[in-house]
């Protein structure tokens, strides 16, 4: 293939996962760089957990610490606010992306504010930021290399720890050639250091600078964010305001709680120990130093969190910690990319938590597309059962949508009476005897006649033929001699 | 709201809980076993369950067959109408009523069974005893023959290789690939051979597969592939869901290469079938 060549990003345009899967699953590039960029992902956790009895040691206790946040959640919310203002940060309350969009816009219109130098925050793709602050006349720009590589082609994040990892060297060299206006080179590390450039004159400039958290610490009052490129201190120590953005499931009770939930974080993600850089961030610039910004600002934003928060099962979706290892071992994932979800969280962990930020309406396919295989739940560091996550929203798609108490939005956007007789007509089958074993009968004497199309089955796979008679026959002339 | 402060544990940062222990095995080789036969095993695969009568037989084990079983309930369960699917798996609980093992020659069903009947009847005390009863003397046939029959095979076949294929659900719940090896390692002339990305899911899924035909179709691609170059000339496995989505795969490829039930593959090479 001529390396020179500018290879298009898979065409993704709306939220059809099936659809857009269909287009990502053609695309050859993508998969190539999807399967080498996760083979490498999975072993290199691994390699950072070797022993088995340490490793599942280590995820029984972040799911234990998690939990126990959880379970006081609004209390450690309210200690939290206490300790952040005591540090003299401001905390902001919001309940959807616009009322977190309009705190930001408010803060940047109090400061006059032309520029903002972003960190990497996944809370704020689900605000759309970027495109918001845009329309107001603020520019908006992304400093972590993979969130820069694909603003620059206006895409969407991939994957929530490595956005832009569904693209390799040759098509990052071809768009800093035709963006940047820089020579052609594969070399990752001339490519590295032309973005470090552009965004070093820009921390400089940038009159506000927001990122993302790690873990809030609801006992001192300390916002950790972890990073390896130094663009989150950057970002969150150069300019005057400092703004943070983020979940309100974020917040654990204690700094000891934060030690194995670090562990987990940066094993699971990378295969690192730790990461490059480990940020504390408690409060604005003291009158005794002599940087740090004037001002922080942290966003808490729920957007759909209470709603899982209130299910004793689905809680369990929040204890998230964002290390992407579910997507880096999960068999759809690797095959379709990130951009197919057409979610701001893609992979396991994106289709259990995004019906509950988007709705079911606007997900319907998201919990049907996993084939249970496990692989997700085995690997996440605090122990999310998301398998049995994913039954339990595939439970709620398919209720009725006025069923009473519903405990998700847009429940039942798969409710089908079709479906749900050629269910009940199984269970009759299933719990008759009798009509099971005629049903047997005839499908084994009938089975030249078994049609060579059976609609999605035969796309893959030839016609299955019943056996000439089956096992309940066969036992039976076997062990009763009839 | 069902358990609004599950597992919190008070000090979980200094103390982690112990991990389970492995699963216990009764010491004795019962004289009775159920087989539980799985519904596409019934009738795709059926040889394979008499296959499994064969070698439990063998091993001077009485088999029953209840003749009013059907299906575990596990297509609608994973299809998420869980009243459907619980009421399946009612008509099969009174079935085995002894204190006999129950044998499933299917890692999916048998995990359906031991681990997830004591959700689907988690609001109904009487039966959810009689559920956990029932998970406990519940075994897959690799585990049962291993553990519980400790079988001691002599292989009658000539030299080959063979590629073992785990389904999911039995390799995360049940163990099956672990229990699955040691006995194809009891055979002195079969040769295992490790096949790309061995862990990965065929892409079966039970109703993945026709609610998700391209997803699926990729990673049926994906898995028929790695086993075609894996060098094998038999590929064995202990799901017939698994089986069902690879054989049709391959016939669909004019591939010739089948997979076969692990008992039937055990029983031809132990001499079963002269």
């Amino acid at each position: 293939m001529n390396g020179q060549a500018r290879i298009p990003a898979v065409e993704i345009s709306s939220r059809d996962l099936k659809h857009n899967a269909h287009n990502a699953l053609g695309d050859t590039q993508l998969r190539g760089n999807m399967r080498k960029a996760m083979d490498s992902l999975m072993a290199k956790r691994l390699a950072s957990m070797p022993d088995e009895y340490e490793r599942e040691h280590l995820r029984e206790m972040g799911n234990h610490v998690r939990a126990r946040a959880l379970s006081k959640l609004p209390e450690l919310l309210e200690r939290l606010e206490a300790n952040l203002t005591r540090n003299g940060v401001k905390v902001h309350w919001a309940e959807t992306v616009d009322e977190a969009n309009a705190i930001v816009l408010q803060i940047a219109e109090a400061r006059r504010a032309k520029q903002v130098i972003k960190g990497k925050s996944m809370v704020s793709e689900e605000m759309e930021m970027n495109h918001f602050l845009e329309g107001h006349g603020i520019e908006a720009l992304e400093s972590d290399m993979g969130e820069y590589i694909i603003q620059l082609d206006h895409e969407k994040p991939t994957h929530i720890i490595m956005p832009a990892i569904h693209k390799n060297a040759r098509q990052v060299g071809s768009l800093f050639r035709d963006k940047l206006g820089i020579d052609y080179t594969e070399d990752v590390d001339a490519l590295i250091q032309t973005g470090r450039r552009v965004l070093r004159q820009k921390f400089f400039e940038a009159d506000i600078g927001v990122s993302g958290v790690n873990f809030a610490v609801a006992e001192t009052g300390t916002l950790l964010l972890v990073e390896n490129e130094g663009n989150g201190r950057m970002s969150t120590g150069v300019p005057p305001v400092h703004i943070a953005v983020t979940g309100i499931e974020k917040v654990v009770e204690n700094l000891r709680d934060v030690v194995p939930l670090l562990s987990l974080l940066t094993r699971s993600a990378l295969g690192q120990g730790i990461t490059t850089y480990v940020n504390m961030i408690s409060g604005p610039r003291q009158a005794d130093e002599r940087d740090g910004p004037q001002e922080v600002h942290l966003v808490l934003l729920d957007n759909g969190r209470s709603q899982a928060f209130a299910d004793g099962e689905l809680r369990q979706t929040l204890n998230c910690i964002r290390c992407g290892a579910c997507m880096n071992h999960c068999p759809v994932y690797t095959r379709i990319g990130g951009q197919a979800y057409g979610t701001v969280y893609p992979g396991p962990i994106g289709k259990i938590i995004s019906p509950h930020l988007m709705g079911l309406e606007n997900t319907p396919d998201h919990p049907s597309a996993s084939s249970l295989c496990g692989a997700c739940g085995e690997v996440c560091p605090v122990k999310i059962p998301i398998p049995a996550l994913l039954r339990r929203l595939r439970e709620e798609n398919v209720k009725k949508p006025d069923a009473p108490n519903p405990v998700m939005r847009g429940q039942g956007s798969k409710y089908s009476p079709r479906e749900r007789l050629l269910w009940k007509g199984w269970r009759l089958l299933n719990t008759s005897p009798w009509l099971y074993r005629a049903f047997g009968f005839l499908a084994t004497r009938l089975r030249g006649l078994t049609p060579g199309s059976l609609g999605p089955w035969t796309q893959n796979h030839s016609a299955p033929k019943p056996a000439a008679r089956s096992l309940h026959e066969l036992a039976r002339e076997h062990l009763e001699g009839k | 709201m069902s358990e609004p402060f599950y597992n919190a544990a008070p000090n979980a940062t200094r103390v982690a809980p112990p991990l389970p222990e492995p699963r216990q095995y009764p010491a004795q080789k019962p004289g009775h076993a159920y087989l539980f036969g799985t519904c596409v095993l019934d009738l795709f695969f059926p040889e394979a369950g008499l296959d499994a009568i064969h070698l439990l037989k063998r091993e001077g084990i009485q088999v029953h067959f209840p003749q009013e079983q059907s299906c575990c309930g596990q297509p609608a369960y994973t299809s998420g109408y869980t009243d459907e699917a619980r009421e399946v798996a009612r008509a099969q609980l009174a079935l085995f009523a002894e204190d006999w093992p129950l044998v499933v020659p299917s890692g999916s069903c048998a995990g359906m069974i031991r681990h997830h009947y004591a959700e689907l009847f988690k609001d109904e005390p009487a039966t959810l005893r009689q559920v956990q009863a029932l998970a406990a003397r519940t075994f897959e046939l690799a585990e049962f023959l291993l553990h519980v029959c400790k079988v001691e095979f002599k292989d009658r076949g000539e030299p080959q290789k063979v590629a073992l294929h785990t389904s999911c659900s039995a390799r995360r719940e049940m163990n099956t690939h672990l229990h699955g090896r040691a006995l194809l390692a009891q055979l002195e002339r079969v040769e295992r051979v490790e096949h790309d990305h061995e862990s990965e899911c065929c892409g079966f899924g039970g109703t993945f597969s026709v609610r998700m035909p391209d997803i699926s179709g990729a990673m049926v691609a994906d898995k028929t592939r790695a086993l075609q170059d894996s060098g094998a000339a038999e590929v064995v496995s202990a799901d017939c869901g698994c089986l069902l989505n690879i054989n049709g795969a391959l016939e669909k490829q004019h591939a010739p290469l089948r997979g076969q039930h692990l008992a039937s593959f055990l029983w031809k090479r132990t001499g079963g079938a002269e």
